[in-house]
């Protein structure tokens, strides 16, 4: 069943390959009836999921026994979220790339390809399947920023991004290598090896492992020092690009951490478990600040990222820190930190869809140059506050349950460090208010590379998926039982397993 | 003493080939040619015939007073090297038909291809020796095939290293024939740990110029580039593959099977030699302009990881299955490359590639496979090579020659990048005769290469356990 919910697309993309004869637009609607059909079959995979059941939709296949890789699937409470999340992205994109014409059918394919690599990832439950889709993920953004971006930049853009995240991926296979090869018999498999705790007391050599895969989940997370291919790689890639990529790529590097750095090598993480809480701190702070002092609206969403995503190091450095803390907090605070993936994946989605709409309008992403939008476009402009209010984490938005659950679980073990860290919410606030009333509010001004004929408010297309992940946003943010009763199990079972 | 013919029905049957086709190609009206290069295919397809036969008869032996040994790395070998070398004449088809050297082009390439297979199996100093020199002796007339000027320069470049390094070779063989009163690996294995420390070492260090040589590694690298770049491109194909099979197992063979126990510590050495070659590959590969030699540079830093192996040959159980894995690898991998270049004959520099997609849209399939796949991106073969044979590193305590190839790895992704990109380039694509096809048997070769690279990673689970078994005394 997993199988068939990730393969899907790429089964699609095979058809689609061997057609000629379509239309760009035809293109597009394969695409979205194709991912529509995988959301229908996830909502299916959810409603029969046990919240309590630990591992389920299981499906084990020997792949090359002989080198100890094996084919391993299955959902938790960790991963089933963002599964859902990942197939939620995509459609949205599909209905907003309704409007892309240039070589459709390739541009399709690629989103397809990227579909099941990323949902691929999500349900891997071995080592080498992981990294498999791990770095085929790279492959495919490469190609989307490449060819599709904007102009000469986006290639440069694309090659620095491919270079400096797939030495992330080696320094992430050489951790890989070092799990495989201390555990008897050698394998990389991710269930037994959380099971059999191959490198506890281990010293040194754990400690080299963790750090060839902290350093590499981090750099694809990314956390500060590691985020510098992110700003270039989000604003010259297409809107559709930049949503996939902050929505669900920067996912991989978190999750890696809870369902792979965690639970594997529990003694090192709670030994270094200080050191990833300061990193998520510092990325908090250092993400908003730098955001602050943009000119480009998209680059300070994508600075935004760095901030959201240091909070999640943050929560799941914290819960590595057992003085100080109950389970109960240990385990909110992943809890959170799984929230607040699946929230930014919703919101900062919503956002690079929203600043595709603002470029294809008035052909730049400077703040200055725009004036009085909402004057013109009251909708893009209602749609835009709406995200940007709900990515500054206020409450009634998922954002703030996500945030909330990570400051309270990690107040108690690390009081400073996330004292430090509540303030960069409010720096997120002053950028994005900044950035709302010069671009929308004041006397109406448009920016000379602006087309003929003004800018038009939001078209059909272009509403639907961005209003659509602001209600399923807004929905987390008002009930938020029906999620996290998915997530806290599994996030008590990974406290227990770090703590063990 | 065994004297089993039958086990060497692959050598014989490319030498066979050879001499048949030589008497043949005298007669042979020149549009007639070709069914030499059917003959030559023919006793490819016996040899992995009979291979495939002593592997599923469990027919492992040494014959001939144990100098050749047939076993699973020969087995492996002769697989991967006579796979290689069908490519590698598919692949020539359309460059040399109608040619009126055509038969000799054929027999040659048999010649060298029956020394590649003489190498895997080398069981004994001597034998090696002459193993080299039926490998390179007709290999250097390849190179100078097209008799134009780049051509005769890597000729003579390729030659003057290959004499000097197999004089090397033998010199090395008689100074460890005085410490170990020995030529035969079994022997030499049992009485080189009491032999005198420097003459074993300077021995060995002599000796190994042979299969470095072969394989192209620092510092016997300096004919690779210009060989690369000289020779037709199908001969190219076969000088940066075969050869490196033929010298790489070998290599293993030797340390394994005679040097496992001496004092000398060899696996320092080849792990430098590893690292330099690695690094020293990659730099120089950064700026190329031309893609063949690009490839060069390439195919000298693939090299440097497979020396890896060879550099915790005893030390690891991992690092045979993952030098011949890689090695086969790397061969369906360079081959694809090799087979688009040939296909594209006027598409020399990287700037020729652009907007490659749309016009030839399966060519640049292939080549996307096939350079992701030299950077190691899953699921291509490469990526389990490189996985396995970085773990044979790690495991057999070399965790920072690892390092340094991941490091390797990424700055090679650098200028494989330099040439994927260019290919979608939508902007000034290169003029429509850069593009021009050859004929559909370089092109079905580019295609049948890449997919092998893929299988070999998709089902690497059946081809990694042919790798795992002793090898012979």
């Amino acid at each position: 069943m997993l199988s068939v919910v990730t393969f899907l697309p790429l089964l699609v993309c095979a058809v689609l390959l061997t057609s000629r004869t379509l239309g760009a637009r035809a293109y597009v609607w394969v695409w979205i009836a194709a991912a529509a059909a995988d959301l229908a079959l996830v909502i299916a995979l959810w409603a029969g999921f046990d919240t309590g059941g630990g591992m389920q939709y299981e499906q084990r296949l020997r792949w090359i026994p002989s080198a100890g890789v094996g084919y391993h699937v299955g959902v938790d409470g960790l991963s089933l979220p963002l599964l859902a999340m990942t197939c939620l992205l995509f459609l949205a994109v599909a209905v907003y790339s309704l409007r892309e014409t240039r070589r459709a059918r390739s541009y399709v394919c690629l989103f397809l390809f990227l579909q099941t690599v990323s949902m691929g990832l999500f349900v891997a439950l071995d080592l080498i399947l992981f990294f498999v889709f791990f770095d085929l993920s790279i492959v495919g953004m490469f190609f989307v920023i490449a060819g599709w971006g904007h102009g000469e930049r986006a290639r440069a853009a694309a090659q620095q991004f491919f270079l400096y995240t797939f030495l992330g991926s080696l320094a992430l296979l050489l951790g890989f290598i070092g799990l495989y090869l201390a555990a008897t018999p050698h394998t990389f498999d991710i269930v037994d090896l959380a099971r059999t705790d191959p490198l506890a007391g281990r010293g040194a050599y754990a400690g080299l492992v963790l750090l060839a895969i902290g350093v590499g989940l981090a750099v694809k997370t990314p956390t500060v020092p590691f985020h510098t291919w992110l700003p270039p790689a989000h604003t010259d890639a297409p809107a559709a690009g930049s949503a996939i990529l902050a929505g669900v790529l920067l996912k991989m590097g978190t999750y890696g951490f809870v369902r792979i750095a965690m639970p594997l090598l529990p003694g090192s993480w709670r030994h270094y478990a200080l050191v990833i809480v300061i990193v998520g701190a510092v990325s908090v702070l250092y993400g908003s600040l730098v955001a602050l002092a943009q000119t480009d609206f998209k680059r300070m969403i994508a600075y935004t990222s760095v901030n959201h995503m240091g909070y999640i190091v943050l929560a799941v450095g914290a819960a590595g820190t057992l003085a100080g803390s109950d389970a109960q907090a240990r385990s909110l605070a992943v809890t959170g930190a799984v929230t607040q993936m699946v929230s930014h994946g919703l919101i900062t989605g919503a956002l690079f869809l929203l600043t595709g709409v603002l470029y294809d309008r008035g052909r730049t992403y400077a703040i200055d140059a725009y004036s009085g939008l909402a004057a013109h476009t009251p909708r893009f402009a209602a749609a835009t506050a709406v995200a940007a209010f709900a990515s500054l984490g206020i409450p009634g938005f998922s954002g703030f349950i996500a945030e909330f659950q990570i400051f309270t679980g990690s107040l108690a073990s690390r009081p400073v460090t996330t004292a430090i860290a509540v303030t960069g919410i409010l720096i997120t606030a002053a950028l994005f208010l900044r950035a709302l009333r010069t671009m929308f509010l004041g006397h109406p001004r448009l920016p000379q590379t602006t087309p003929a004929g003004g800018i038009t408010d939001l078209s059909r297309s272009e509403a639907i998926p961005t209003v659509t992940l602001l209600a399923v946003a807004l929905i987390i943010g008002i009930a938020p039982r029906w999620l996290l009763d998915v997530i806290e199990p599994a996030g008590r079972a990974l406290t227990g397993l770090v703590a063990r | 003493m065994n004297q089993n013919l039958t086990a060497l029905i692959p050598e014989l049957a490319l030498l066979g080939a050879a001499v048949i086709g030589l008497l043949a190609g005298c007669w042979l009206p020149r549009r007639r040619q070709w069914y030499v290069a059917v003959l030559a295919a023919a006793a490819c397809v016996t040899g992995l015939a009979a291979t495939a036969v002593t592997m599923a008869t469990g027919g492992e032996q040494t014959v001939f007073s144990h100098t050749f040994a047939v076993d699973t790395a020969t087995d492996a070998g002769r697989l991967i090297g006579l796979g290689s070398l069908l490519l590698v004449i598919a692949m020539s088809v359309e460059t040399v038909r109608g040619h009126k050297r055509e038969t000799e082009f054929w027999v040659l390439l048999l010649m060298t291809g029956a020394g590649t297979l003489a190498l895997i199996g080398a069981n004994d100093l001597l034998t090696l020796f002459a193993a080299y020199l039926l490998a390179s002796i007709p290999a250097y007339a390849l190179a100078a095939f097209a008799k134009d000027a780049t051509g005769t320069e890597a000729a003579l470049k390729y030659y003057l290293m290959g004499a000097l390094l197999g004089t090397a070779l033998l010199a090395g063989t008689a100074l460890l024939y005085a410490a170990g009163h020995a030529t035969l690996y079994r022997r030499l294995l049992a009485t080189l740990p009491a032999a005198p420390y420097g003459l074993v070492a300077v021995g060995l260090v002599a000796v190994l110029a042979g299969p470095l040589f072969k394989a192209g590694a620092v510092p016997a690298h300096f004919w690779v580039p210009d060989v690369t770049q000289g020779a037709p491109a199908p001969v190219a194909a076969y000088v940066t593959t075969l050869p490196k099979i033929g010298g790489l197992i070998a290599g293993y063979r030797l340390l394994h099977q005679a040097l496992a126990d001496t004092g000398v510590n060899w696996p320092l050495l080849l792990a430098i030699l590893a690292a330099v070659t690695m690094t020293l590959g990659n730099l120089a590969a950064f700026f190329q302009k031309s893609v063949t030699r690009l490839l060069a540079y390439s195919t000298i830093s693939q090299v440097g990881y497979l020396l890896m192996a060879l550099a915790v040959a005893t030390r690891s159980d991992l690092a045979q299955k993952s030098l011949l894995f890689y090695l086969a690898a790397y061969a369906a991998t360079n081959l694809g490359a090799f087979a688009v270049v040939t296909e594209l004959p006027h598409a020399q520099t990287l700037e020729d590639y652009r907007g490659l997609a749309t016009r030839r849209p399966g060519l640049t399939a292939v080549l996307v496979v096939c350079l992701l796949g030299f950077v190691g991106t899953p699921p291509t073969g490469v990526f389990l090579g490189k996985l396995e044979i970085f773990s044979a590193a790690v495991d057999g305590g070399a965790t920072w020659l690892a390092a340094l190839a991941v490091a390797n790895t990424v700055a090679s992704l650098f200028y494989y990048l330099r040439w994927l990109v260019p290919l979608f380039s939508t902007t000034e694509a290169a003029p429509g005769e850069a593009h021009a096809v050859l004929g559909t048997w370089a092109a079905a070769t580019a295609y049948t290469a890449a997919a092998l690279s893929l299988v070999l990673g998709l089902a690497g689970g059946a081809v990694l356990p042919f790798g795992a078994g002793d090898l012979a005394p």
